[in-house]
C-alpha cells in the first residue's frame, strides 16, 4: 500500500465521523482530526478500532497519543505494517 | 402563585402504530400489536409473543445520524428519541441552533438502557478486549442516556433527568414534569418513557411466570386484561412523550394544547400490608387514587373514564376493587374503564407514557378506545362494575371530560395523573 492509497484508506474511516465536509474534501497529511474534521474527540477510540480493524493491527495507548493527524495515523500504522 | 399546566405536543413508537396517525387509528380500531418472535422459542423461553413497534432503518435516519447510528442497539433510547422528538415537533417547537432552550427541559425515564450493547461489551470484556468497546458503550447503557441522547438533539438547556420507578416510570416523568413547570422552574418540559425490547429485557419476567404461555398460536388474544381467562401478561416495548408546558407560555405562543393535566399523585406501599416487591399493596394503592383526585380539585364523580394499568395477570380484579373503593363508585355508577394493554402488550417502563398520549388522543378528539380480548369478563369484574362501563367497542363521545390513568410498578409504587379536556 503506497502514501496515496493509505491517505485514501484513512479518509474512508474517517469519513462517517466528519463534521466538516470542506474541510474534509481537502483533507492533506497536516489535516488535524479534531481541529480541522472537527470529528467528535469521542469518536477518535473509534477511528482507532476502525483502523486496528482495517489494518488487523493494534495501537496502544502510547501510539494512540500521537493520532491527532492523518500524519500521526500514517506513521502509526506505517510503523506496524511497514509501508514505505 | 403556581401555573396551570397543559400539554401541548405528543410522540408515541407502540407496537400498533408508530407516529401519532397511525397509533390513533390503530388504538381506534382495536389492532393488535402482538406477534410470535421465533428468536423466543428457539431461546426456550414460555412466552414467545410480544409486541414490537416497527421502525425501518430508513425512518430511524429522521431521528438519527447516520453517525449516531453507527454500532448503535439501544431500542429504549430510538423509542425515546423518536417520540420525544416527535412530541416537539408536533409542539410548533424547534431544535435550538448554538444557544440551548435554557427554559426547557425533559425528564424522561426507562428501567434500563442498553442491554443489547451491555450484552455486547460483556463479551468483549470477559475476552480481554476493553478497548474495543469503542466510544458509545456509556451513553448506551446509562440509564439517562434516553434523556441524554434527547436532550442534545434538541437543544435542552433546563433539567434534563431520568427516572425510574419500574412500570410506574412513565406516568411518574409526566408528574414531575408538571410539578417543574408548575413550580414555574421550566416553561415547557418533555416527559415520557420508553422500554426496550428483546429477550434480554423480557427474560427476568419469564422466568419469575408471570407472562402468558397460553397464546404462542394465537399472539393478538394473547394480553387479555379484564378477561376471565387473562393469563399473565404480553411483554411489549416502545416509547411515548409529552410536551407538558404552562398554560400562558401555551396561549403565549398559539400552541394548540390537547388537554389539561390538573394534578396527580406518586406513592408506595412501602412493601407492607400485603405489598411485596412484585405486588401491590391495596391500601397504598387507593391512597394514591384518591390523592390524585383531591391534589386535582375535583370530586370522584367528575371521573369519566379510567386508563388503567390492568396488565391481564390475575391482579386485575384487585384494580378495579381498588378504583372502586377509592372512588366510592360502583356498578353502573363507575366510569368507563379501559386497557390499552390489550392491543400492545405491557410495554413495561415505557407503558405509562404510551398509555397516557392514547388517554390524552381520547380527551382531545372525542373517543374512547375499545378493550379487546374481554368478552369474557372475569366474573370478580362484572359483579363489582356494570359490563357496559368496559366498552368493546369503539365509542365516540364529547362527554368525556376528565381522564384518570393510573399506573403501579414493582418496587411497590404507584402513580395517578388527571387529565382534563380544554
Amino acid at each position: 500500500m503506497n502514501k496515496t492509497e493509505l491517505i485514501e484508506a484513512l479518509k474512508e474511516i474517517a469519513k462517517p465521523y466528519v463534521q466538516d465536509e470542506a474541510a474534509f474534501q481537502n483533507l492533506t497529511e497536516d489535516t488535524k482530526f479534531i481541529d480541522d474534521l472537527k470529528i467528535n474527540s469521542a469518536n477518535l477510540v473509534d477511528i482507532v478500532l476502525d483502523v486496528e480493524d482495517k489494518f488487523d493491527i493494534l495501537i496502544e495507548d502510547e501510539a494512540m497519543e500521537n493520532m491527532l493527524t492523518v500524519k500521526g495515523a500514517m506513521d502509526i500504522i506505517t510503523e506496524k505494517i511497514g509501508v514505505k | 402563585m403556581s401555573k396551570r399546566v397543559v400539554i401541548t405536543g405528543l410522540g408515541v413508537a407502540a407496537p400498533n402504530g408508530v407516529g401519532l396517525e397511525d397509533f390513533e387509528a390503530a388504538i381506534k380500531a382495536g389492532k393488535s400489536g402482538i406477534r410470535y418472535f421465533e428468536e423466543l422459542k428457539a431461546m426456550n423461553f414460555s412466552c414467545c409473543i410480544g409486541g414490537i413497534p416497527e421502525v425501518s432503518e430508513e425512518l430511524k435516519l429522521k431521528y438519527l445520524t447516520p453517525l449516531q447510528l453507527r454500532n448503535f442497539t439501544s431500542s429504549g433510547i430510538l423509542y425515546a428519541c423518536m417520540s420525544g422528538i416527535d412530541a416537539w415537533r408536533d409542539a410548533g417547537l424547534s431544535f435550538a441552533e448554538e444557544e440551548p432552550h435554557w427554559d426547557s427541559g425533559c425528564i424522561f425515564g426507562t428501567g434500563i438502557s442498553g442491554v443489547e450493547k451491555m450484552r455486547e461489551a460483556t463479551y468483549k470484556l470477559d475476552e480481554g478486549k476493553v478497548k474495543r468497546l469503542g466510544s458509545t458503550s456509556v451513553a448506551q447503557t446509562m440509564s439517562s442516556g434516553v434523556s441524554a441522547y434527547l436532550g442534545g438533539i434538541i437543544g435542552l438547556g433546563n433539567q434534563v433527568t431520568t427516572n425510574s420507578s419500574a412500570c410506574a416510570t412513565g406516568t411518574e416523568a409526566i408528574l414531575l414534569a408538571y410539578e417543574r413547570v408548575r413550580a414555574g422552574r421550566a416553561t415547557r418540559m418533555i416527559a415520557g418513557s420508553s422500554g426496550e425490547h428483546g429477550p434480554y429485557i423480557w427474560g427476568g419476567f419469564d422466568a419469575m411466570r408471570v407472562m402468558t404461555y397460553k397464546h404462542n398460536d394465537s399472539p393478538t388474544e394473547g394480553s387479555r386484561p379484564l378477561s376471565a381467562t387473562a393469563s399473565g401478561f404480553v411483554p411489549g416495548s416502545g416509547g411515548g412523550a409529552l410536551v407538558v408546558e404552562s398554560l400562558e407560555s401555551a396561549m403565549e405562543r398559539g400552541a394548540p394544547i390537547y388537554a389539561e393535566i390538573l394534578g396527580g399523585a406518586v406513592n408506595s406501599g412501602g412493601q407492607r400490608l400485603g405489598g411485596t416487591m412484585t405486588a401491590p399493596n391495596s391500601t397504598a394503592v387507593q391512597r394514591c387514587i384518591k390523592s390524585a383526585v383531591e391534589h386535582a380539585g375535583i370530586q370522584a364523580d367528575d371521573i369519566d373514564l379510567i386508563n388503567g394499568h390492568l396488565t391481564a395477570t390475575i391482579k386485575d380484579p384487585v384494580e378495579i376493587e381498588n378504583w372502586a373503593e377509592a372512588l366510592g363508585r360502583k356498578g353502573a355508577d363507575f366510569p368507563y374503564i379501559h386497557s390499552l394493554k390489550s392491543m400492545i402488550g405491557h410495554c413495561l417502563s415505557g407503558a405509562g407514557a404510551i398509555e397516557c398520549v392514547a388517554a390524552i388522543l381520547g380527551l382531545k378528539n372525542e373517543f374512547i378506545f375499545p378493550n379487546t380480548n374481554c368478552d369474557d369478563l372475569h366474573p370478580d369484574i362484572s359483579s363489582l362494575i356494570s359490563p357496559d362501563k368496559i366498552p368493546t367497542k369503539l365509542i365516540h363521545t364529547k362527554d368525556v371530560n376528565i381522564v384518570a390513568k393510573a399506573s403501579f410498578g414493582f418496587g411497590d409504587v404507584n402513580a395517578c395523573l388527571i387529565f382534563k379536556k380544554m
